[in-house]
């Protein structure tokens, strides 16, 4: 196709390095367009001061939590381990700072149920041995491919966009699987947010490394950065760096929710369909977050394992909103106070964008891998609309980027249909909340899809 | 700090809502609206206002004092309905048939089914129905138009419909091509700008176009409905005419002529009455189109889109299971 535009009667040749890159691609199917509100896009990355306390919880990867390695009164420093990841799905918990350990108890977390979680006295930030804590940017590329995997994996790496999937086990391509292309995420498709968008401006070199390192580890001889072209800046950035990492380009995608999902990310940058039910390396495609490609730098060429993260603090009213470079463990309250503190009017907290963040019960909850930002709403625009009846406009199918019917999954949910729900492919929905975001009539479309698929699940599961 | 409220995702919403929605159909009328009033003057806003008036009120009575649920009139449905009712009429109507109408498209149409979004049948067409069947005569009686300021135009009398006029004249074995030329024809620009006789809203395909691109525009209707519907009857339309043009005329005369326009583009894309994947809309479409064209052509009734758009509400149901909308990631085996 490519070939015929360029050949055709009339129009120039274009020179070779006019290739799809610089063309705007999307997915193709559905998709919505909330506002974008990226009101911190141009504050830079700060560096929080460390608090007093620090609350580690122990389940903060998808998969089995670690294992506890320390109790209360123990001495730690930063960086030191302190739950082991030893099931096939998890990863490692080390101290985000140096301090003592004041009890091991349950704390509330992001779902807002209480979990098991380290508490940590903060004295002060004495690392561990090994680590280089120099600010001096480091291109080793000659560490083999268990080695990368192994520090990831030492490092309790987990994706930084969100669903927080121990990195290593990705990074482990299935035997008779190929991967062709990595796909970085830097996308930021979710409003509000602007930490990925920072770092790609910010730490763009050390992020190309670690995409690098992420290459040869899983053998992909190219990696395609997806960047949506609200943030022409980082596209520029890092199309510039990478014209000296081989196999490494941007691609330049149209601005359209739910790009950042991982199969939409992969229909817009290489055009491939993921199958139902299948994962990315089944079209020969890796897909990781620009967050834990940084990381994986950090973990490979430093040896510093994942204690710290940029988060975003955005909101209604907010005085300040910025991007911090925050300790694990942090509360989200001292954040919203470093950014100006709490404005009067605010009635929910979201950890995460407005589409798919989760709504908070307090202030008082640690920052964990997965958050990657702070959204506060004031009270007009923190309440649901009153519902009212259906009215079969057929938006919310429109919009769905999985080719669903959320309508007609969220009536069979509601009634229990569940056998129904699984023939009309509600294990395909992504949970985006397009259908949610767009429906006239506001009902709570996703409240329904999200019950419908779990009990669907459960259903699947004993069957087997 | 007061209490933080804790809801499930998104936390946003767009900026639709079903009282926009309905503004926007609204909207869309108001070039056919101002066209009828023109033509057919003080008459037209007369129905218009009585219909409109009519369905609201019925509205808020049933939903106050017999489904005792909360008020639903402001979502501008009824008002919807009330418009697209006054429509599908002539301006010499009586008010008490068009009240009547009104509480059978409100009251029968739409609320016994527990109000808008339930309703299986297009309520604006249920009650146009009932009043053809029930007062042949007043519903088939349609005043000559006669432009607000021509002064030349004496008695206003009333006239059937092109479509009318051509099914008769071929019926009593006229050529085509005579009736075509016996001047008692409107023009096909006449036709096009709604200089004819006919209901109050079907008259311009001008203005009724106008208000379809609109609504397209603004993602409340998808055009595949009226395509379907306009492209079946032209297709049928045409190879009749080729194969017998003395009796049967070509097929932009159907096209510009009776309620297609009207239906095809406010009546068939209602949405709570219409298919919901894209497929089934095209199929929906086709079907109106062949049901409209064989009324037309070989059936008692001069015009059919209204029986073509409610025979087709009923299938639609079926036509939501046999057609679904093409799913990411389906491997076809």
């Amino acid at each position: 196709m490519q070939q015929l535009l360029l050949r055709l009667p009339g129009h120039r040749i274009y020179p070779k390095c006019m290739n799809s890159n610089t063309m705007l691609t999307t997915f193709k199917m559905g998709g919505v367009h909330p506002p974008e509100n990226k009101l911190s896009a141009k504050a830079a990355i700060q560096r929080l001061p460390l608090p007093k306390q620090l609350i580690v919880p122990l389940g903060q990867n998808l998969g089995v939590a670690p294992k506890l390695l320390v109790k209360k009164g123990d001495e730690v420093k930063t960086g030191q381990l302190l739950a082991r990841g030893e099931a096939f799905i998890s990863a490692n918990i080390h101290a985000p700072a140096s301090g003592k350990i004041a009890k091991i108890d349950d704390a509330l977390d992001a779902s807002g149920y209480r979990r098991q979680a380290i508490f940590i006295d903060v004295t002060g930030d004495e690392w561990i041995e090994d680590v280089d804590t120099g600010s001096s940017i480091i291109a080793d590329l000659s560490v083999s491919k268990e080695d990368i995997i192994a520090r990831i994996k030492a490092g309790g790496l987990v994706g930084l966009g969100g669903a927080t999937f121990p990195t290593h086990v990705k990074m482990m391509v299935p035997n008779g699987k190929k991967a062709e292309y990595l796909v970085i995420n830097g996308v930021e498709c979710e409003p509000f947010l602007t930490s990925d968008h920072r770092l790609m401006l910010e730490r763009g070199e050390e992020l190309l490394i670690g995409i690098s390192l992420m290459m040869k580890a899983i053998d992909a001889p190219r990696a395609i950065i997806g960047i949506e072209n609200n943030k022409p800046d980082a596209i520029e950035h890092l199309r510039q760096l990478s014209s000296k990492f081989s196999g490494i380009s941007v691609q330049a995608l149209k601005v359209k929710y739910p790009q950042g999902g991982e199969k939409q990310l992969i229909k817009a940058a290489v055009n491939r369909e993921v199958p139902s039910g299948k994962l990315p390396i089944e079209v020969g495609c890796v897909v990781s977050n620009v967050g834990t490609a940084f990381a994986v730098y950090e973990a490979v060429q430093k040896n510093k394992p994942l204690i710290e993260r940029v988060v975003t603090v955005t909101g209604d009213g907010l005085a300040a909103p910025s991007n911090f470079l925050v300790r694990i463990g942090t509360s989200v309250s001292e954040l919203i106070q470093a950014a100006g503190g709490l404005p009067d009017d605010t009635a929910k907290i979201i950890n995460g964008g407005p589409m798919m963040g989760k709504a908070l019960v307090s202030s008082d909850i640690p920052v964990v891998k997965g958050s990657s930002g702070i959204l506060l709403l004031k009270s007009a625009n923190s309440s649901r609309k009153i519902p009212k009846s259906c009215i079969r406009c057929s938006k919310c199918t429109t919009v769905c980027p999985m080719g669903l019917e959320p309508f007609l999954l969220a009536k069979l949910s509601k009634l229990s249909l569940f056998d129904r729900c699984e023939n009309e492919r509600i294990m395909d929905c992504i949970e985006c909340g397009s259908c949610q975001f767009t429906c006239p009539s506001m009902l709570p479309l996703l409240d329904y899809l999200r019950l419908g698929k779990q009990k669907t699940g459960n259903l699947i599961r004993t069957r087997k | 700090m007061s209490k933080l409220i804790v809801s499930g995702s998104p936390h946003v919403h767009g900026d639709e809502s079903v009282k926009s929605i309905m503004f926007t159909v609204v909207l869309a009328m108001v070039p056919a609206m101002l066209v009828s009033v023109y033509f057919f003057g003080f008459n037209a806003l007369r129905v218009l206002l009585i219909a409109v008036a009519s369905a609201v009120f019925f509205e808020w009575v049933i939903q106050k004092y017999i489904i005792k649920g909360p008020l639903t009139i402001n979502d501008g449905s009824a008002i919807v309905a009330g418009i697209l009712l006054g429509f599908n009429v002539p301006s010499g109507v009586p008010a008490w048939m068009l009240i009547a109408g009104s509480l059978v498209m409100i009251g029968v149409a739409k609320m016994s089914f527990g109000g808008l979004g339930k309703n299986p049948f297009n309520p604006a067409l249920v009650g146009r129905v009932f009043m053809l069947i029930s007062f042949p005569v007043e519903m088939t009686s349609w005043p000559v138009p006669k432009p607000l300021f021509a002064s030349a135009i004496t008695d206003a009398i009333t006239g059937p419909t092109a479509l009318g006029l051509m099914k008769e004249g071929v019926a009593a074995g006229k050529t085509v091509e005579q009736m075509l030329a016996s001047g008692e024809m409107p023009q096909y620009m006449e036709r096009f700008i709604g200089q004819m006789g006919g209901s109050l809203g079907e008259i311009s395909a001008l203005a009724l176009l106008l208000g379809g691109l609109y609504m397209v525009w603004k993602k409340v209707i998808d055009w595949q409905i009226p395509v379907a519907i306009l492209l079946t009857v032209a297709a049928i339309a045409g190879i009749m005419h080729l194969v017998d043009p003395q009796h049967y005329v070509e097929p932009v005369f159907h096209l510009f002529s009776g309620g297609l326009m009207l239906g095809a583009v406010f009546m068939a894309t209602d949405m709570v009455s219409s298919p919901m994947n894209m497929n089934g809309k095209i199929v929906y479409g086709i079907g109106i189109g062949l049901i409209t064209i064989i009324i037309r052509l070989w059936g008692a009734y001069p015009e059919g889109i209204s029986f073509a758009i409610l025979i087709m509400n009923a299938l639609t149901p079926l036509i939501n299971n046999a057609f679904k909308p093409k799913r990411f990631g389906l491997v076809r085996k």
